[in-house]
């Protein structure tokens, strides 16, 4: 096998050895870990970070980063809820819109991918950087939320729109169904599409892109709105799941989703990274906190865990990394 | 002379490095003596730069030992090295670009005041000398991004001669340097043998080694194959060394017959940025016809980048003048437009504008002609090996495989890939700067007659080379470039090297523009 092979092969590994270290001292330690009840319950809730996780990868891939798509994620929920319940009225024209199931989830993933448009345009026809955009848009998605909410939860969203979160196929829940689907595009879409080679050219050197013609400003402007329409998808899953939109669901997300992305081995510095190591990185965080929850580790212990869990990964990865000739 | 024995500062003995599928030194010794200038020669992967790494502490050896005045050293770090009496100016380049060119030159070394603050005062007066001794005209506070990339080659060796090293390795360094900015060097070399330094040299021009070159050693594929003094090889002997093999005959263009015109340029103009010349192109006009070469030589510095960058549109902004393609007006508002009407360019600072080091070589090689690569609309490493591959074996890129990194590849190598990345995109205009830079010999004859095929082909191609021998070699027509203008043009028949350079110098140029 070629050398690089060998090596990418060994990076990813090494989350798949510490994943199932993680799996086999858990079952250890505790009965009701390694149940096919409980394996399905760590996916779904795996799932939610993992449509995050998937935009967050492409988004880093490309040389940036998003912290808007848990705000993005409270709001599209809220407004898929909102549009349901309420429909739509603009009184200046004196309409009322009423929403079918179909038609309000349609319109949360449209919000989701308009913010994340947003993000891209403020990135590349204003020229701010991206750690700036996402967080001012963190702030106006939050806001938008509470503003379309009043505050307050939606609640009786009806048994159709209930099948998103809590449904189930085949014995799978519905959510499992949406993120296996999602994470079989996103494989393709980052190995062996145009847009994905395109993409690692453009994170891996972006003036080498551009001269390449590559068209930088549309790329990236696609990868926000992805890693929007993403955290769209993500915010049905949780309304859907508990039947209320909550107007600050999805608060500080983003944080598990970068966790994830750079637990898979991806680097910050962009162009360089896998969606199936960003998948592994899913799976480690979401059987840790199962694992922890299970143990009665207390909840503070838990994060302090995390983190370290977070730092250890990447240390490895830095360890390890391709470092650059002659430096 | 004294003997070799004591006069030997530096010495490495059977060393051996290997990476991941590539064996890059097996069993090297080399020896370093004072006072003279030893060249390492060999081709584009040959193990130069990895060989130089070794003895200056970036990386230790896997097996062999280095001596250091007769007593064996091990350094951990190059700072150690460097502390050892060891300089190094790397083939890449490894400046910070937002600090001065005063705080790069003493990055580590910064004079101190009796607070423990920077003393400017000091480091200024300290770079202004050794900038004086190169004679480089820049102000030590000037940023170092500010700086031409012959200038910020010039840094780096101000760099290494102001440590006062007892061995100086030079990795190409004059790869981006004026003819004027490599005599200066020169200079400094023959005064730094004169005091006794111990000098190693890479270079792939070998009209260098006339003017400063005492012993030569010649590697291929890991291993010494030839050792001599200077004066007892010959340029064939050496090449066939390199090579390991008798090398081709010399490059020979095929006569051309130009056909319609593919290229029109009228006017075209970059106004500068801040200080500086006010015109970094200055109004230049020409035409390029289909099946034809034409070479644009100047002094580093003349605009001929900034010229292929303003047709290729990546100046829109501020670039004005009139462009045609075959006879058809064209205005191109970004390189991607450039590219949609037939052009493509093969930048000059390939490290900066063409490599993409986290992706593979194929994926380097394949970037500007992914389309090729589809297979039902989804890239097939198939194809895309089929597109590759025959660049690869003619360049004879050296790389363990096709997903190899190309950031492990050695200079050269990332060189031809960059350049192989342009020549498969088959364009009607193919836009060249400085092709050959950092290439072997052999590969260089190889690139001439791709370019020849290409031509033969019908495309149009402007090849902008600083070798004079390059440009007339390659060119059915030199168009020359001074200061921003075009200041003269020749047929190949006309274009002799003295009428060339005479007006390439700027004193002719404002002789010859009025
Ligand atoms: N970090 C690395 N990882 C993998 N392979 C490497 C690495 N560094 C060097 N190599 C390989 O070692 C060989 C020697 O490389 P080296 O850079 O020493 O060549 P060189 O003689 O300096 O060539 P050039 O003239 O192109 O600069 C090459 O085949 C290169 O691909
Ligand atoms: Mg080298």
């Amino acid at each position: 096998m070629p050398a690089s092979k060998t090596s990418a092969f060994f990076a990813r590994f090494r989350s798949l050895i510490a994943l199932v270290l993680m799996t086999v001292a858990l079952s250890v330690m505790s009965e009701h870990f390694l149940t096919t009840d409980n394996g399905l319950t760590i996916l779904r809730q795996v799932s939610i970070n993992m449509c995050l996780s998937l935009g967050m990868t492409l988004v880093i891939l490309s040389g940036g980063i998003d912290l808007s798509v848990g705000a993005i994620l409270g709001f599209s929920g809220a407004v898929a809820a909102g549009l349901l319940k309420n429909g739509l009225s603009i009184p200046a024209l004196g309409l009322h819109l009423q929403f079918t199931t179909s038609g309000a989830i349609l319109a949360g993933v449209l919000i989701g991918a308009a913010l994340g448009w947003h993000n891209g345009v403020a990135i590349t026809r204003f020229r701010l950087p991206p750690f700036i955009a996402t967080l001012g848009m963190l702030s106006i998605a939050r806001g938008l939320a509470f503003l379309w909410t009043g505050g307050f939860p939606i609640t009786g969203l009806g048994a159709d729109f209930g099948q998103i979160g809590t449904g189930a196929w085949l014995g799978v829940p519905v959510p499992v169904w949406i993120m296996v689907v999602l994470v079989g595009m996103f494989l393709v879409v980052a190995k062996r599409t145009r847009f994905g080679r395109h993409l690692y050219a453009v994170g891996g050197n972006t003036r080498a892109a551009r001269l390449t013609g590559l068209n930088v400003d549309r790329i990236k402007i696609s990868v926000y709105t992805l890693a929007g329409a993403l955290a769209g998808v993500a915010g049905l899953i949780v309304t859907s799941r508990l039947d209320s939109a909550q107007p600050n669901a999805g608060l500080s997300y983003e944080l598990d989703a970068i966790a994830a992305v750079v637990i898979g081995g991806t680097s910050l510095s962009g162009g360089r990274g896998t969606i199936l190591g960003t998948v592994l990185g899913c799976l480690i965080i979401g059987v840790l906190n199962n694992g922890l929850f299970l143990l009665n580790v207390s909840p503070f212990w838990q994060l302090v865990i995390k983190g370290y869990v977070i730092l250890v990964a990447v240390a490895i990865d830095q360890a390890s990394a391709p470092r650059n000739r002659d430096s | 002379m004294t003997s070799p024995v004591t006069d030997t500062i530096l010495e490495a003995v059977g060393i051996e490095k290997s990476f991941p599928g590539v064996r890059a030194l097996d069993g090297v010794s080399l020896r370093v003596r004072a006072g003279r200038l030893v060249a390492l020669l060999g081709e584009n992967g040959a193990g130069k730069s990895t060989l130089m790494n070794v003895l200056s502490g970036v990386f230790p050896p896997d097996a062999g030992a280095v001596h250091l005045e007769g007593q064996p050293v091990r350094f951990a770090t190059p700072r150690e090295a460097q502390a050892r009496g060891i300089g190094i100016v790397h083939q890449e380049l490894n400046l910070i670009p937002y600090l001065s060119v005063a705080e790069n030159i003493f990055l580590g070394r910064e004079p101190r005041t009796r607070l423990g603050l920077i003393d400017y005062g000091r480091l200024h007066a300290d770079t202004q000398a050794v900038l004086a001794r190169l004679d480089l005209k820049v102000a030590p506070e000037t940023l170092v991004a500010d700086l031409r990339v012959g200038q910020q080659q010039l840094v780096e060796i101000a760099k290494a001669v102001a440590e006062e090293a007892r061995v100086l390795i030079l990795d190409e360094p004059t790869s981006s340097l004026s003819a004027h900015e490599v005599e200066v060097l020169f200079g400094v070399i023959a005064d730094l043998k004169r005091r006794g330094v111990g000098l190693v040299y890479i270079t792939h021009k070998f009209e260098e080694l006339a003017h400063l070159c005492d012993d030569v050693v010649v590697m291929r594929d890991g291993r010494v194959v030839g050792e001599a003094l200077f004066r007892d090889l010959t340029r064939e002997a050496i090449i066939r060394l390199m090579a390991g093999r008798e090398s081709k005959e010399v490059y020979q263009k095929t006569p051309a017959a130009p056909g319609d015109e593919l290229l029109r340029a009228e006017e075209i103009s970059l106004p500068g940025e801040g200080a500086g010349r006010p015109f970094l192109v200055d109004k230049v006009s020409f035409t390029l016809r289909r099946g034809e070469v034409l070479g644009v030589f100047g002094l580093v510095g003349a605009g001929r980048t900034e010229l292929l960058e303003s047709i290729f549109g990546a100046h829109a902004a501020r670039s004005t003048g009139r462009l045609a393609i075959e006879g058809r007006p064209v205005v191109l508002r970004s390189p991607a437009d450039a590219i949609a009407a037939g052009l493509a360019l093969a930048p000059e600072d390939r490290k900066r504008d063409g490599l993409v080091l986290p992706m593979s070589v194929a994926a380097n090689a394949s970037l500007a002609c992914l389309h090729r690569t589809l297979r039902a609309g989804f890239v097939s490493d198939a194809r895309e090996a089929a597109v590759v591959t025959p660049y690869v074996e003619r360049f004879r890129v050296k790389t363990p495989s096709l997903a190899q990194l190309i950031v492990n590849l050695s200079g050269g190598n990332q060189q031809k890939v960059i350049l192989a990345k342009w020549l498969a995109t088959a364009p009607k205009v193919l836009l060249l700067d400085e092709p050959t830079r950092g290439i072997d010999v052999n590969a260089k004859r190889e690139i001439y007659s791709f370019i020849d095929d290409l031509a033969q082909r019908g495309l149009g191609l402007i090849v902008v080379s600083s070798e004079l021998p390059e440009v007339l070699a390659l060119a059915d027509r030199v168009m020359v470039m001074c200061e921003g203008r075009k200041t003269a043009e020749f047929s190949r028949a006309e274009a002799t090297p003295e009428r060339v350079l005479h007006a390439a110098l700027p004193d002719r140029a404002a002789a010859i523009a009025c």
